[in-house]
């Protein structure tokens, strides 16, 4: 390999510094029905998410945080407003172009892990590579089932495993492809406790060893305890911002917006 | 209870029209049989009916033998006159006038100079007399009635169809060479409408005497003085007429004329209907296939009626009204569509040459009854079992998610092996025993067939895995990660694929089964013909199964080229009580042209036929007890007798026999039979097709064929009934088709939140759609995999039963490469909506969906 490559791949903050951020939102506002009855689900919300974090999203019910990640994620198209994903804007993209947008750059953890009942734990985690047609690289595949701790149920069906290890086949097979982005909703919002303290760790772990950047949308407290940056909605816009926050800062935060 | 049954099944209407369009075909295909048969048996009694509307009673001559070419007997002017003098009678007519049988026949030729005839449809030529229109069941529409001898009356549908007009010529052959007649007027026959492709030419009764070659009248229709009754009027007619006349009241007259119809009609009915009740067999694999589908995926609905207080009993009675809606809204729109269907029924049949006679259409009360009650029926008995399953969902299924109903022991695949072994023994039993044909077998057969299905349907999910593996393998191999996902997709649920592939089985195995049975068929006729004629050229009627005049043969002969023509004549007599068809032979060139199989005899008896001498047909010989040399009574349809001497036994083919019964020489022939007329002429030498049709100019009736044209041309009667086959299994296959179609729509709808997940992690719309499509074609391909060896076994024990008529087997393998192929044109069909509606899913809603 040429050296001069070689040394500015090494230097990861250089190339950070001089990318887009992973995702980009500016005065997004989507309003549903028309007329009368329209609702703003939100009402301009800017925001950037910086590559390397993990990102927290919450807020109460009916506060538009699920509305802001679907369009964040592609999956549903602002009112007004831009979105942009790894320097790409997306709200004008047609559905094949944000298809081939979705396969690159994100991934996804639902709160019902959504996994395909005929296939084995291994197929699931490389559907979205075998959608795309492409192969899985052996090693990182290995690797990703072995620090997701699946390793010995590569074979099993969805049905013969537990629910929290349907949600790590889930996170491995959003991880598999590096999206630029991961975004989980809810993703402990099906578990029992024990099994959301494995799923958050494994998030965490994530986002610190293989820098995956990743949103989260949750009304978990303690699942908003371990991103480096909660963001807390009310009534379709942020409320506040909090930096590394602990489990009791969250909920006096959520306490305080309620009581506004 | 029954509210909240009726409006759970509006709120699913799309899902209830789908299930419904399952029966809505059967019912049609059953209700379109009824209207059809009813318009034309109506057709056909307003025709016999119209004939003698006027009349009381009817003398005709007695009849001895049953489809005689040369006619039965005929009435005398001597006994009109006679008739006419009794103190009963206010009038009587004589006229010449056969529908049933060949006796009255007069071909109408075209602008084009060919023949107006459609395959086998009557070409009547009457004699009737103007001067008595009270008994002349036609009516004029144009013009005035034929007297002259070079007058004709021609039906205004020939007219009109063929550009003639009053005043315009004809050419018109009969019982003799053609001449030309100027059309004076046009006329339809009673109420009729049509006729079907039938013609008719009307002359004056000198005219068509000798034109058809016939003395006196075929009948005498008699009208009674008033206050005479018609039971008088016979027993007085009766004391008048000779032994060789029958008296007929009118009515018994039109019954008699009405029967060879009726029976025809009869077996058209059964024919239509069996079909209908294939469809509707078919539309019951698809209603309990996606009843099934939807109460599975009502599990919390159902679920949550019970926690709220209702009862299993509750449960199934919903359920079970669900199935009488449906059936019920289905039959009505069966019904309505049927009676469109007997349109196209009908047009099918023209198509194929066998025009029916149309009046106006007949809507029975039993055909709504039947069509309205087997729909239901039908309907709620397939979607019963879906039914109990239903009331097997526990209440905690409420609450519980994905809690599935729990499954009894399968007793499905043992019960599809119990019945398939008994369908086997059925259909061996049917097959084997050397008697195919009695009631008997063919019952067991139909028997065994349908039981071979159901058992096929019921061990068929263990074989659904297998199978998709197998014909998954295109899809795997070329449709990509979506083809891979749609084999995987297809043997999720093995119970729900079988059964909707099972319905598209069915079709399937029957088309098979027909086209391997057609193509032995079709090769024992060939071979059949093949072994008798030896003939360089043949020459036959048009339709190439009638009589033609024995003067075309005597042309033919004399066309150059020619160095030898033998005629067959052929006619039909009497022997005791039994009919038996009868031939007329040169014995001196008929060896050279056709090959006799000889049990007793050789090539050399030939030459003790002319005189008394006889051979005869080895089965005819045995039920009759007749050994060479022994001598026996024949007597034509005349009644005229001629002793005969049994000189030699042969034994023809068991089909397409050339040679029948009781085979004379030419000369006994032409002495015994009035109006001889040939069934074939074989001809060696090499004359041209141009030499042969200038020779036969003069008889439009007869055309020259080689020999491998006439062979081709008798066997292509297998061709239209298999097209006939295909047309009318289509249906069935169209019912499957929605069954592959709800099946679909049913496991989208199922699949919503699946499908908007593998669109989020970047499936395409297209690979959606190409997902569900491959999905749907190995479904497809699943069916045709059952359903081929299925057909294929059962033609083979069938022709296997058929072997003494020269039946063997032999698979069209094009014919059932084509078959396979329709069956992945309907999977790709079936799936169009679906697919679409796959690819068109909203991402987030489809994650939302619960």
């Amino acid at each position: 390999m040429n050296a001069a490559v070689t040394a500015a791949l090494s230097d990861e903050r250089v190339l950070l510094d001089h990318s887009p951020p992973a995702v980009a939102a500016r005065e997004v506002a989507r309003r549903y029905g028309e007329g009368d009855t329209a609702v703003d689900a939100l009402r301009g919300v800017s925001l950037e998410v910086p590559r390397g974090e993990l990102t927290a999203v919450m807020g109460p019910s009916g506060s538009g945080k699920s509305t802001l990640m679907h369009i964040l994620a592609g999956l549903d198209r602002p009112t007004s407003g831009s979105v942009q994903i790894d320097g790409t804007e997306i709200t004008s993209l047609k559905d094949n172009d944000l298809t081939k947008l979705r396969r690159k750059h994100i991934g996804f953890v639902f709160q019902f892990f959504n996994l395909l009942p005929m296939l084995t734990a291994e197929e699931n985690v490389t559907l979205p590579l075998t959608i795309a047609g492409r192969k899985p690289e052996p090693g990182w595949l290995g690797e990703l089932l072995q620090s997701v701790g699946l390793d010995d149920r590569r074979k099993h069906r969805p049905a013969e495993l537990s629910g929290g290890q349907q949600q790590r086949v889930a996170i491995a097979r959003a991880l598999l492809t590096r999206p630029t982005v991961l975004f989980a909703d809810e993703p402990t919002g099906n578990l029992d406790s024990a099994s959301s303290g494995e799923i958050l760790e494994l998030v965490r772990r994530s986002v610190d060893e293989l820098g995956q950047t990743t949103v989260m949308v949750t009304h978990d407290p303690a699942a908003a305890a371990i991103a480096d940056r909660v963001l807390l909605l009310a009534d379709g816009a942020i409320a506040r911002t909090l930096s590394r926050p602990t489990q009791a800062q969250v909920i006096d935060a959520i306490q305080e917006v309620a009581g506004r | 209870m029954t509210v909240v049954a009726l409006k759970g099944l509006f709120a699913r209407r799309l899902r209830a029209v789908l299930t419904a369009l399952a029966i809505v075909l059967g019912v049609a295909m059953v209700s379109g049989s009824f209207v059809l048969t009813d318009t034309i048996s109506k057709a056909f009694d307003s025709i016999f009916t119209s004939s003698y509307s006027h009349t009381d009673a009817v003398v005709s001559g007695r009849k001895l033998v049953d489809y005689s070419n040369g006619g039965n007997l005929t009435v005398s002017p001597a006994l009109l006159d006679r008739i006419r003098r009794m103190p009963d009678v206010a009038a009587a007519s004589g006229a010449l006038i056969d529908l049933n049988g060949d006796s009255a026949r007069a071909t109408l030729i075209g602008r084009d100079g060919k023949a107006i005839q459609t395959n086998g449809n009557p070409t009547f030529g009457f004699g009737i007399d103007p001067s008595q229109p009270r008994f002349n069941p036609l009516k004029l529409k144009d013009g005035r009635w034929a007297t002259g001898p070079n007058e004709v009356v021609i039906d205004a549908q020939t007219a009109k169809k063929h550009h003639f007009a009053v005043g315009d010529t004809i050419g018109v052959a009969a019982h003799g060479p053609k001449r030309t007649f100027r059309i004076v007027g046009t006329a339809t026959y009673g109420n009729v409408e049509s006729l079907g492709g039938a013609t008719i030419a009307v002359f004056s009764i000198p005219t068509a005497q000798r034109l058809l070659d016939l003395t006196g009248y075929s009948e005498i229709s008699v009208a009674a003085k008033p206050g005479v009754s018609d039971a008088k009027l016979v027993s007085d007619l009766r004391q008048n007429v000779p032994q060789t006349a029958q008296v007929r009241t009118a009515k018994q007259q039109a019954n008699e004329d009405k029967k060879g119809v009726s029976s025809f009609i009869t077996f058209i009915r059964a024919f239509l209907l069996g079909f209908g009740g294939i469809a509707l067999f078919v539309g019951a694999f698809v209603i309990f296939n996606t009843l099934s589908i939807t109460v599975a995926q009502r599990t919390r609905e159902l679920a949550t009626l019970r926690t709220l207080g209702a009862s299993r009993r509750q449960v199934l009675r919903s359920v079970v009204l669900e199935s009488v809606v449906i059936g019920l809204g289905a039959s009505v729109i069966g019904l309505l569509a049927g009676f469109g269907l007997a349109r196209g029924l009908s047009s099918l049949f023209g198509a194929l040459g066998l025009s029916l006679p149309q009046a106006s259409t007949v809507y029975a009360t039993r055909t709504v009854v039947i069509s309205l009650l087997l729909g239901v029926l039908v309907t709620v008995l397939a979607g019963f079992v879906p039914a109990v399953r239903a009331t097997r969902v526990p209440p905690i299924a409420a609450v519980r998610e994905g809690a599935v109903i729990e499954r009894r022991k399968r007793l499905g695949p043992v019960a599809g092996v119990v019945l398939f072994a008994i369908a086997a023994a059925l259909i061996a039993y049917a097959t084997l025993g050397g008697h195919l044909g009695s009631g008997k077998s063919l019952l067991a057969l139909a028997g065994g067939t349908l039981l071979g299905l159901l058992g096929v349907a019921g061990f068929a999910p263990a074989l659904v895995t297998t199978l998709a593996a197998v014909v998954g393998i295109p899809a795997r191999r070329l449709g990509g990660a979506a083809g891979r996902l749609a084999a995987e997709n297809a043997t999720r649920n093995p119970a729900r694929t079988a059964s909707t592939a099972a319905a598209l089985m069915i079709g399937i195995a029957l088309v098979s089964f027909v086209a391997v049975l057609g193509k032995g068929v079709h090769g024992s006729i060939d071979r059949a013909i093949e072994r008798q004629v030896n003939a360089d050229w043949v020459i036959t009627s048009q339709n190439g199964s009638s009589a033609f005049p024995a003067a075309a043969g005597r042309a033919a002969a004399k066309a150059p080229g020619v160095a030898l023509a033998s005629d067959i004549r052929s006619d039909r007599g009497r022997i005791g009580n039994a009919n038996v068809s009868v031939n007329g032979v040169d014995p001196a060139t008929i060896a050279r042209v056709y090959h006799f199989d000889w049990k007793q005899g050789s090539n050399a008896t030939l030459a003790r036929l002319d005189g008394h001498g006889a051979l005869v047909k080895q089965a005819f010989g045995r039920k009759h007890h007749l050994a060479v040399g022994d001598t026996f009574t024949l007597r034509s349809p005349a009644g005229k007798p001629v002793r005969l001497t049994v000189a030699g036994i042969f034994q023809p083919p068991r089909v397409m026999e050339v040679l029948g019964g009781v085979v004379i020489s030419q000369h006994a022939f032409d002495r015994t039979f009035t109006r001889p007329s040939n069934s074939l002429t074989l001809i060696d030498g090499s004359p041209t097709q141009a030499g042969l049709d200038k020779a036969l100019a003069a008889f439009p009736d007869a055309k020259a064929q080689t020999k491998h044209e006439y062979v081709k041309a008798q066997s292509s009667f297998i061709d239209t009934m298999l097209n006939l086959l295909y047309v009318l299994l289509a249906l069935s296959v169209i019912v499957s088709l929605f069954g592959m179609l709800n099946t679909l729509v049913l496991s989208v709808f199922e699949r919503t939140r699946e499908l908007g997940m593998m669109r989020a992690v970047g499936m395409t719309r297209r690979q959606a759609r190409r997902m569900v499509r491959h999905e749907s074609v190995i479904t497809a391909l699943i069916g045709a995999a059952l359903g081929l060896p299925l057909g294929i076994m059962l033609a083979a024990a069938v022709t296997h039963a058929l072997g003494k008529y020269g039946v063997t087997f032999s698979v069209p393998v094009a014919s059932l490469v084509v078959f396979a192929v329709a069956a992945m044109i309907a999977g790709v069909l079936a799936a169009i909506a679906p697919a679409r509606r796959a690819a068109r899913l909203n991402v987030l809603e489809a994650l939302q969906y619960e």
